[in-house]
C-alpha cells in the first residue's frame, strides 16, 4: 500500500502542472476551479475563479465548466487536494486539466490578482440582522445561505411555507418544479398563491411572490412535471438540498432514486388530514425512502389516494419544519432528521419520533443495488389530490 | 394488551378508531389479533404472509424489520405504530 506522499507523487506525475504566471496568462481562456472549503474560499480566491468544493466536484463541475474540451485550471491551498481533483476531472472526461503548482499560496507570493469574498452589504445586514445575531448563523452563515441552492419539488401545500421561509432567510437560489396552475381549491392552504393568481402557473405565481418578498433570491422555475426524462437535467444544476413536497408516489420514488445517485440530501414531508411526517434522507449517511418503503403500494391500496383532505394549517407546520431542516443542512449546523422520522398529529397536538435505519438490502442505496435506472411508476392518483 | 396506533389512511378499516388495543406476545400474534377483528385491515398491511413492503411497523419507536420482524416481542406497555407510505403534499 502506498503512503499518502507516495500516492500524491504518483498522481502528480500523471498530471499537467502549471506555474502561476503561465496560468495567469490563460486567465481569459481557462476556467479556474477552486476546490477548497467554503471558509477558505471566503478569505480570498483567485479573481474570476469558480468555487466547487472537492466533495461536490463530481455533481457540480458540469454546471461550472460545461465544456469538457475547454482548459481548466484546478487549485487549492498548496496544490495537493487539487491534484486529486484534477485526476477526477480527467476521469470525468475533461481533456485539458492542469493543476496549479503551489496552489493559491504560490499565486499570492507572485503578486497575482486575488479577490476576497464580498461581505454583506449594509442593506443585507439590516434584512438579515436577526440571523446575524445568532452565533450559529452569523455573517459567515448568512453568506453561505445567500450562495446556497435549494430545489423545491412542488409549489403547493408543503412547498408554500417552505419556499416563503427559505426565500425570507436569504437562500440564494430557489428552484421550483411544478406543472400545475393555481386552482381555487388550493387557496385553503397554499399560501404562496392568492385569489388574483387563479389560473396562473404555480411556478410563475410563486416566483413573483418570492421575488417580492426578497429580491436577493434567484428563483429558477421549472414548469414541468418531474419525470425520468427531465430529472437528471434538473438535478444537474447543482442543488445543495431538495425539499420534497410532492403529492404522488411516482414523483416521490423518482426524487429518491435521483437524489441517491446525485448525492443530494432530501427533506421529505408528507401530510394527510390532521397528520404529517418529516425526515431527512441523506445519501450515504442515513436511510433513503426505499429503505423505508422499498416499493410503492399497489394502486388499489394506495392509501394517500383513497380519501383526501387536509387541515389547511397542517402543511404550514410540516412545510415549515422542512424549511428548518433545509436551512440546517445548508448551514451545516445542528442535528438534522437523518435516520429519524418525526410524526405530527394536530388533533392530539403531539410529536412522535421513530427510528429509521439504512437497509443494506435497499434496492437503491444498499450494498448491491438492484435498481440502477429510473422507474416511471404508473400515476395512479391522477385526479385525486390531497 | 398493547396500544396500536392506526394511521389516518387505515382508519376506515378500524371504524374510525385512532388507537386500538390488541393482544399478542409478538408482532405476528398482535397483527393476527388485529386482522381477526378488523378483517379488511389485514389486506392493507400483510402481503405474502409478511409485512407489506409499503408498510412499516414500529414497536416502541423501532422498525420491526431492523429487529426480529414478525417475531419481534411486544410488551403490554408497548406502543405499536402502523405506518403505510403517504404521498400527500403538494397540489
Amino acid at each position: 500500500m502506498p503512503t499518502y506522499r507516495e500516492f500524491l507523487a504518483q498522481i502528480r506525475s500523471e498530471l499537467d502542472e502549471i506555474a502561476p504566471p503561465a496560468a495567469a496568462a490563460l486567465a481569459d481562456d481557462a476556467t479556474f476551479v477552486d476546490v477548497r472549503e467554503r471558509d477558505e474560499w471566503d478569505v480570498e480566491h483567485i479573481a474570476g475563479a469558480v468555487h466547487v468544493p472537492r466533495g461536490r466536484l463530481e455533481s457540480r463541475i458540469e454546471q461550472a465548466a460545461p465544456d469538457r474540451s475547454a482548459p481548466v485550471v484546478v487549485y487549492c491551498e498548496s496544490g495537493s487536494r487539487s491534484a486529486f481533483a484534477a485526476r477526477t476531472l480527467k476521469e470525468l472526461g475533461y481533456e485539458d486539466v492542469r493543476n496549479l503548482a503551489g496552489g493559491i499560496v504560490e499565486w499570492k507570493r507572485r503578486g497575482l490578482p486575488l479577490e476576497a469574498s464580498q461581505g454583506l452589504s449594509p442593506e443585507a445586514r439590516r434584512r438579515y440582522s436577526r440571523h446575524l445575531l445568532i452565533p450559529e448563523v452569523g455573517e459567515e452563515g448568512q453568506l453561505r445561505l445567500l450562495e446556497s441552492k435549494v430545489l423545491l419539488i412542488g409549489a403547493g401545500g408543503l412547498g408554500s411555507p417552505a419556499a416563503l421561509y427559505l426565500a425570507a432567510a436569504g437562500v440564494g437560489t430557489l428552484g421550483i418544479v411544478d406543472a400545475d396552475a393555481v386552482d381555487e381549491t388550493n387557496l385553503q392552504r397554499q399560501i404562496l398563491h392568492d385569489t388574483s393568481r387563479l389560473g396562473t402557473p404555480k411556478v410563475a405565481s410563486a416566483a413573483d411572490r418570492l421575488r417580492a418578498l426578497n429580491p436577493d433570491v434567484q428563483v429558477r422555475p421549472f414548469e414541468e412535471r418531474l419525470t425520468s426524462e427531465n430529472v437528471d437535467r434538473i438535478l444537474e444544476e447543482g442543488w445543495d438540498v431538495i425539499v420534497d413536497g410532492a403529492d404522488n408516489f411516482p414523483t416521490r420514488y423518482l426524487v429518491n432514486d435521483a437524489s441517491v445517485w446525485h448525492r443530494i440530501p432530501v427533506v421529505h414531508g408528507s401530510i394527510f388530514r390532521f397528520e404529517g411526517q418529516v425526515t431527512v434522507f441523506a445519501p450515504r449517511e442515513g436511510p433513503c425512502y426505499r429503505c423505508l418503503f422499498p416499493s410503492p403500494p399497489p394502486p388499489e391500496l394506495a392509501p394517500s389516494c383513497a380519501e383526501g383532505g387536509v387541515l389547511g394549517v397542517l402543511p404550514g407546520i410540516i412545510g415549515s419544519l422542512q424549511a428548518s431542516e433545509a436551512l440546517k443542512l445548508a448551514l451545516g449546523i445542528g442535528d438534522p432528521l437523518v435516520g429519524r422520522l418525526l410524526l405530527f398529529d394536530a388533533l392530539s397536538a403531539t410529536f412522535t419520533e421513530v427510528a429509521l435505519r439504512r437497509d443494506p438490502a435497499c434496492p437503491v442505496c444498499g450494498d448491491a443495488p438492484s435498481i440502477t435506472e429510473y422507474i416511471d411508476y404508473v400515476e395512479f392518483c391522477e385526479g385525486v389530490r390531497t | 394488551m398493547s396500544l396500536v396506533r392506526i394511521p389516518p389512511t387505515l382508519r376506515a378499516e378500524t371504524n374510525g378508531e385512532r388507537e386500538v388495543l390488541a393482544n399478542g406476545d409478538n408482532v405476528r400474534e398482535l397483527l393476527d389479533d388485529l386482522t381477526a377483528r378488523f378483517p379488511t385491515l389485514g389486506s392493507q398491511i400483510i402481503s405474502d404472509g409478511g409485512i407489506a413492503p409499503f408498510v412499516n411497523v414500529y414497536v416502541d419507536g423501532e422498525d420491526v424489520r431492523t429487529r426480529d420482524g414478525l417475531d419481534t416481542p411486544v410488551e403490554d406497555a408497548s406502543t405499536v405504530i402502523l405506518l403505510p407510505a403517504m404521498a400527500g403534499g403538494s397540489s
